[in-house]
């Protein structure tokens, strides 16, 4: 062994300065974190776990294929509640999408840096943050009384568009601020429009994270129950046209567990919310994907 | 010969700082004219000032006149949408949009209208062979543009501007980012290309400026201290800073 090689000594500078070496400080930190990430992972197979465990007998075909039939003992099944849930979600996501993007490009695009659209941005963050009941109460006075839209699967809908565009309008702005400026410089100079750079680049460009977007907002309309309380009513009958009223998976699970004594039931429903939006994101990422394959907007696969 | 585009006594400000002073040059056509000087010189400023890439920056203001074909690119009736169909450009970093290769190269006939799918395909075969990479890309078109090498995205973005039919040609330190073998085919293009358009190029690479182009001013600090042919430029510079620069004694 050569013997004049020494292995190299670590910089005696922290020994000063810092009572503990930066190595035990960092097994520290990682075991923390290791520890902080089993906690929230067992939480969130615990919580899976109860709801599979309640709730996983109540699954039945005639569960899944038959409509709720009320009472005290939470008779019947929830496939009223499935349709009605799917209705309110798809009129939510055409209402919204539009509306979040457009204003989305006028933050993003066309307003100034100056005190206006500052305001704007600190609106949309504060309403971003408010409990979604007053919003349902705002429903409840504009859409159902003000406007005669009774309890309805169009105020609720309507409700959830005002509850969630300002979560839509800012992952959309990001979404379109991170398109690279070089992008819009290319178009630009090849002799576009504005608008057709708009169209035409940044908007393709930015569909990722629209989509993700899109699946948030979403996640918020299958999972909300006190705002669509107050303007949906429970009916636990097929909506028979925008004007009819109706109950979502959501506020099926609240009624059950309430109103009955089915538990079970309530649990059995929540398992079918939870599939149901697994199901959601996979075909949305799904068609995401391949849209940026076509569009070639990913290098590969 | 008469120059396709010239620059009289132009100056240029962002805010209250003066990136130009007092630039006037010629441009003339079928030729290359390269723009040399250290960063911060004003010739990227320059560049962009001809087909109006400034005006994407607010807060900025121009003196002196700017033509094209002898008419004036700016003012009143002056279409800057116009004028960048007219005069093309190619940026420092390849810029390809994310979009499959044949939909880079057709983007600027689709926005121009053109929804005739042979036509298209005929501009985006022949712009693809301008640019000297359809031989590379032809069975890829239906592909990303972002999947193709540096120099590859480089002469994509070529060929996506020379689709538009462009007058001048504008490029932005276009090897900058490119290995020298990239280098190379991109200069050897160039000489191609000035037969049927009219360069304007920018760029740090001496070796460059004295390979490829015909002409050659040198900027420093905003004003452009010597124009001439680059043959006399590179052997009997006039300005005694000219000289240091060429020959590396600073910058």
């Amino acid at each position: 062994m050569d013997k004049e090689i020494t292995p190299l000594q670590p910089t005696p500078a922290w020994r000063s300065t810092q009572k503990v070496s930066p190595r035990v400080t960092q097994k520290i930190a990682f075991t923390v974190i290791w520890i902080c990430g089993v906690i929230a992972i067992l939480a969130l197979f615990v919580i899976v776990g109860y709801v599979l465990v309640r709730g996983g007998r109540t699954i039945t075909p005639e569960f899944l294929f038959t409509a709720p039939e009320g009472g005290i003992s939470g008779e019947g099944g929830i496939a009223t509640v499935i349709v009605t849930t799917i209705m309110l979600m798809l009129l939510t996501v055409v209402i919204l999408t539009p509306l979040g993007i457009a204003a989305a490009i006028y933050l993003s695009e066309y307003a100034r840096d100056n005190w206006f659209s500052g305001v704007i941005r600190y609106g949309v963050d504060l309403l971003a943050g408010v409990p979604s009941i007053i919003f349902g109460l705002f429903g409840y006075v504009v859409f159902v009384v003000a406007l005669h839209f009774n309890f309805s699967l169009l105020s609720g809908a309507l409700t959830l568009v005002a509850l969630e565009l300002p979560v839509m309008i800012r992952t959309v702005e990001e979404a379109l601020k991170a398109v690279p400026h070089s992008y819009r410089e290319a178009s630009l100079a090849l002799g576009c429009t504005k608008w057709q750079t708009i169209r035409q680049v940044i908007l393709p460009a930015a569909i990722p994270g629209i989509v993700t977007s899109i699946i948030l907002t979403t996640g918020r309309t299958l999972s909300e129950t006190a705002a669509l309380y107050v303007t949906m009513g429970g009916s636990s009958a097929l909506p028979t046209s925008l004007f009819s009223g109706g109950r979502t998976l959501a506020l099926h699970v609240y009624y059950l567990a309430m109103d009955t004594t089915a538990f079970d039931k309530a649990m059995g429903t929540g398992i079918i919310l939870i599939v149901l939006i697994i199901i959601i994101n996979l075909i949305t990422h799904r068609i995401s994907r391949w849209y940026q394959k076509r569009m070639g907007i990913k290098e590969t696969e | 010969m008469n120059p396709k585009m010239q620059a009289i006594n132009v100056s240029f400000y962002y805010g209250k700082k003066q990136a130009l002073k007092n630039v006037s040059v010629d441009i003339k056509e079928n030729e290359i004219t390269a723009f040399i000087g250290p960063s911060g010189s004003g010739k990227t400023t320059f560049l962009r000032l001809l087909n109006r890439m400034d005006e994407l920056v607010r807060g900025t203001r121009l003196e002196g006149r700017l033509l094209l074909d002898g008419e004036n690119i700016r003012g009143t009736g002056r279409d800057v949408v116009e004028l960048r169909r007219r005069v093309g450009m190619v940026f420092q970093q390849p810029n390809p949009f994310p979009k499959t290769i044949f939909e880079n190269v057709a983007f600027g006939r689709r926005m121009l209208g053109m929804s005739h799918s042979q036509k298209l395909e005929e501009i985006v075969e022949k712009s693809l062979r301008e640019a000297a990479l359809w031989d590379e890309v032809k069975d890829d078109l239906h592909h990303s543009g972002l999947a193709l090498s540096g120099g590859q995205q480089q002469r994509l973005c070529i060929a996506r501007m020379l689709a538009v039919e462009p007058e001048v040609i504008l490029m932005d330190e276009p090897c900058s980012g490119l290995d020298p073998i990239s280098t190379l085919r991109i200069e050897e293009l160039m000489q191609e290309l000035k037969k049927q358009y009219t360069i304007a190029i920018v760029t740090h690479n001496m070796q460059q400026a004295a390979r490829a182009s015909d002409w050659c001013g040198f900027f420093l600090l905003g004003e452009m201290l010597e124009y001439g042919a680059t043959g006399e430029i590179f052997s009997r510079p006039q300005n005694k800073k000219t000289e240091d620069y060429i020959s590396g004694r600073f910058g």
